[in-house]
This record gives structure tokens, sequence and C-alpha cells, in this order.
């Protein structure tokens, strides 16, 4: 069967292959180009749409009018401003200790050999995948105990349930692929597992550092639930939670052009940041699921 | 090792794990109690002090009530319709990716956007686009002569749901297209030159040599966006805030809980949850048999 495949293959002319290679690649190339249309275009259609006034947003040119109003409205709107700061106030908040929490617990769970260490690692994991709206009402009673109600910081503390397991999980992965050899001097050497830490394996975790921490900044930047849940008044709120309680004064007012003026104004800079540092990325994305 | 040195080893590791074991139990078991423990009183949010214990009663307010069911229902709806989008347009994308074509690593790049863009941003820039009046989709409809006047895509009870899925495959196939495109890059490529010199035709070389090799990676993917499509909430919710067409079992527990300060029904609401989800996740891993694809 498969000999007289190839064979009846083989009496075609040469230039019947090359037509059709011409032919496949053609159709690849246009494939491609619809990919990055779908995946583009509705991003490059927000930026057009932010920068129309009145009636031309109602209509459909493709090129954006570079009128930038609606961008002046937002950076003298103190309200959006606030919660432009609140959400990088507790973005970064919990990339940091979740870095430091994560990279004490990859050393542990990937440099040390003790019994429970698989056990750790599930439930690190089971936490991770479990929905946030499980723990709402106990987070929400401890939140107001914590005195921590309607406060930016009370989101941190609440991020630190996704994010945590997910940077423990990741630098595991980059952390049990360093050759053990790196160490073994120093073991030799007496040094403390603190010192082997921070003196050997530290100096070369710039990059794994890096990518998982603006995975765990992405997690907390585009948090919903919680933040929704947990702030109260306008002042404390974080830039999703703004955006998705924007409404008009009617469904036909609906201030579209301010809202993709706002998106655009917190994704530019995450967009930016993933466009430079893409390759860590996908290396943090892809460590935990595919090699874990 | 001497067992002096292993002991000292694990004394190391337990000092090292202690934030993070302190983050867990703060965060997500003393929650987790919490809201289990409060599931059997008729406590409300106002004051959670003030409670009795009413046994199973809640449990079954939650499952006598229609609109717990409809939400259930939208739940799956939602997470079997979209992750099996997102696995076939992600396969899709991720084996065009892995040609080589030029400009692929634009697309690479490219397909990161929408991953990378908060969820309800992602939401508003569809919600403007599928606009019924003004939005560009039905400008382009109309426009090709498909249909006459624009489609009110999310205030139409049997659209909406559409809709949801969409966006959502739109985000996430990234995801999808990026662990695939990982898991093809472990593919050795002499396979595929072997099969071709013994003229297997390419839809063959690709069911019975990529799939089988793609199995781990895709189930992995699979598993995870199973995982996170049955608790999503901001979607549905800034598209449609309560709307029952698309109502989520996470909406429906967080309205029960917040709208509502049912502290008792609304913990009960997230303890079915909870186990509806654990219960998914027990049987997808063992139909697609993770542990043993992972060689774990």
């Amino acid at each position: 069967m498969t000999n007289a495949i190839a064979q009846k293959a083989l009496r075609k002319p040469a230039g019947y292959y090359r037509m059709r290679r011409r032919v496949v690649r053609g159709l690849q190339i246009f494939a491609l180009l619809l990919v990055l249309v779908y995946t583009l275009f509705p991003y490059y259609w927000a930026f057009v749409s932010s920068t129309k006034q009145g009636a031309a947003l109602y209509r459909s040119a493709l090129m954006p009018a570079l009128d930038f109003t609606y961008y002046r409205q937002l950076i003298d709107n103190p309200v959006f401003m606030g919660s432009l700061l609140n959400s990088a106030y507790v973005a970064i908040s919990t990339t940091f200790l979740s870095l430091i929490i994560g990279l004490s617990a990859a050393y542990a769970l990937g440099r040390i050999e003790f019994p429970q260490r698989r056990a750790i690692l599930m439930i690190v994991l089971m936490i991770s995948i479990f929905p946030q709206v499980v723990v709402l009402s106990g987070m929400f009673e401890l939140i107001n105990w914590l005195g921590l109600f309607n406060r930016p910081s009370a989101l941190i503390l609440t991020y630190l349930l996704s994010t945590v397991p997910f940077t423990t999980w990741i630098l595991t992965t980059f952390i049990r692929e360093f050759p053990r050899e790196l160490e073994e001097a120093a073991i030799i050497d007496g040094c403390s597992h603190f010192r082997i830490l921070m003196k050997v394996l530290l100096p070369l975790m710039g990059p794994s550092l890096a990518s998982t921490g603006i995975l765990a900044f992405i997690l907390a930047w585009n948090e919903f639930l919680f933040a929704l849940t947990f702030t109260l008044t306008d002042e404390n709120r974080t830039v999703p939670v703004a955006i998705g309680l924007i409404a008009g004064t009617s469904r036909y007012e609906y201030p579209f052009g301010q809202i993709m003026a706002a998106s655009i104004t917190v994704t530019l800079p995450l967009i930016a940041v993933v466009l430079i540092f893409q390759r860590r990325i996908v290396a943090g994305l892809t460590a935990g699921a595919v090699k874990g | 090792m001497s067992a002096k040195l292993a002991r000292r080893d694990y004394r190391a590791a337990w000092l090292f794990l202690v934030p993070v074991i302190a983050v867990i139990l703060l965060v997500a078991v003393w929650p987790l109690s919490r809201t289990f423990f409060f599931s059997f009183t008729d406590a409300y949010l106002d004051d959670p002090s003030v409670y009795s214990m009413v046994g199973l009663d809640n449990f079954m307010e939650v499952i006598n009530d229609h609109s717990w069911w409809v939400a259930v229902k939208n739940t799956l709806v939602f997470t079997v319709i979209s992750v099996a989008i997102e696995t076939a347009l992600g396969l899709a994308i991720a084996l065009l990716l892995n040609e080589m074509i030029p400009g692929r690593g634009l697309a690479r790049a490219a397909i990161l956007v929408p991953w990378a863009i908060p969820v309800v941003v992602a939401t508003k820039i569809w919600e403007w686009m599928l606009n019924d009046q003004f939005g560009v989709i039905n400008k382009i409809l109309t426009g090709l002569g498909v249909v006459d006047h624009g489609i009110a895509w999310t205030a139409s009870s049997s659209l909406i749901m559409g809709v949801v899925i969409f966006i959502d495959v739109w985000m996430t196939t990234p995801f999808m297209v990026l662990l695939i495109l990982a898991g093809l890059q472990l593919i050795s490529p002499e396979i595929f030159e072997a099969a071709e010199v013994d003229g297997i035709p390419a839809w063959k070389r690709f069911w019975s040599i990529t799939l089988p090799m793609l199995r781990p990676a895709i189930g992995v993917a699979v598993l995870f966006r199973v995982l996170d499509a049955l608790r999503m909430f901001d979607l549905a919710y800034v598209l449609a805030a309560s709307n029952e067409n698309v109502m989520t079992v996470s909406i429906y527990a967080r309205d029960r809980l917040i709208s509502f300060q049912e502290l008792g029904v609304g913990s009960a609401a997230s303890t079915w949850v909870f186990l509806l989800v654990a219960l998914v996740a027990i049987i997808i891993i063992g139909v697609l048999r993770l542990d043993k694809a992972a060689g774990t």
C-alpha cells in the first residue's frame, strides 16, 4: 500500500512538486495573515476607536483619527489615575512577595531531597487550579477581621492565593534545570543552604525570575473577582474594575471612546513588556506545564 | 549521605517552606474551611457572628433553586464548547507556526497580545466591535450583504452565550498554541523525515505520529483550560452582569453571597462549585491518564 503510493508519486514530473510546494506555501502564508488579523485587529480597532471623536466614532474608517482628547481626559481624571496607581501598587507588591516566597519554596522543592516533597508539590498545584469563588466567604471574613476591607492592600493578600502557587511551581521547574555540579563545591566547603541559594543560584536566576515575575504581574494586574468584591469605593478600585464599571447615562450614550482609550492605556505597557520579553514569557509559561 | 546530614537537610527544607506554608494556610486552607463552615449556618454577611447551625438546609436550597441548575448548564456548555474550539484552533495554529514560513516569528509575538490583555478589556473591546448599531462586525457583515441590518449580538438571549464563547476563544487560544507548540518542538524531526521518505501521506503522518506524540502536551493544556473555564467569572459578568443566559456557577455563588448577603447559602453554593470542579478534575485526570502520559 505505502509502496504503491510512493511509486505512483515517483512518476509525477518535478514541475508538479514545485507547483504544489508553491501552492502549499501560498496557503500557509495566507493562513498566517488570517491569524495575524484575528489576533491583532481587535486591539488595533480599540486604538482606532479611542482616537475618534463624536460622530466619527460611529463610522468605520479603518485609519485612526489621532485625536487624543480621550487620553487627555483620562490623565485629568483623578479617579482613573488613582486606580492606575492602585493597580501598579497591588501588582508590583504581589509580584515581589510571590517571587520571594516562591523562590524560597522552589529551592527546597527543587534542590533538597526530603520525603514529603511530592506531596507538597501536589498541594501547591491543586491550590493553583481551584476556583477563587470557593474561598470568597472565608476571605471576606479574613479581610474584615484584619481591617483591610476596601483597601488596596487587601488585594495583595488575596492575590497571593493564585500567584504564590504559580511562582513556586514555575521556579521549582527552573531551579531543577541548573546542573547539580554548581553547588557541589559549596556543599563540600560546608556552605549552608541559605548561602548556596543566595551566592550560587540567585546570581544565575535573573532570567527565570524575570519571566516568572512578568507572569505573576500579569495575573495580578488582570485580576477581577477579588478586586470587585473587596474594594467598595472608586478611589480604591483597580483598573480592571474601574473599566468594568464605566457606564454611560443611557444605553445610547455608552462611552465606548473613553473605554477604548482606558483599555489601550492600561494594556499598552503590558503588551510592550510582553513583546520585549516574549521568549522568556513563553519559557515560563511552558516550563510549568510541559516539563512538570 | 549520613543520617545526621539528611536530618539537617530535612530541617533546612522545612525552613525554606515556612513562608509558602504560611501563605497557603492563611489565604487558602483557612478561608476554604471557613467557607465550608458557613455553608452549614444561616449567617448573613452584614454580621457573620450571629448564626445558628442549619445542617444541610443551604445545600438543599441551592439544588432546589432553578437558577443554580441554569448556571451549572451554562458553565458546562461554555466549558465544553470553548475548550473544544480552543484545542482545535490552537492545534491548527501551532502546526502552522511550526512550519518554516516567513513571518512566523511575528505571528508568535502577536499571539501573545490577546493572552496578555485583561479579560475586562478584551470583553469591552469585543462588546464595542459587536455593538448592534455601531459595531465594526455588523458594518462589515451588512457591507458584504450577509445581513440586511445589524445583529444584536449581546442583547439577544440566544446569541449571547455564543458571544461569550467567541471572546473566550479569542483570549485563550494563544495559551493552547504556546503549550502545543512547546510539545511539537519536543518531537524530533527525523521521525517525520523517515515517514515522508516512506511515502506516508500528510494526514496519516499527522494522525499516527503528531497527534499521539502531542497527547501529553494537549492533555495538560486541556486540563488547565477546563479548570479555568469552570471558574469563569469576569467575562460573563462584565458582558452581561447577572443575565441568566450566561450566568456561571461562580457568578451565581457570588450573587448569593455579596448581592443578596446570604453568607450561608452563598457558601453552600461555593462548596457545590468546589465539588463540581473537583469531580471534573478527577474525571479528566482519569480519562487522560495524565500521570502516565507525563511519565511520572
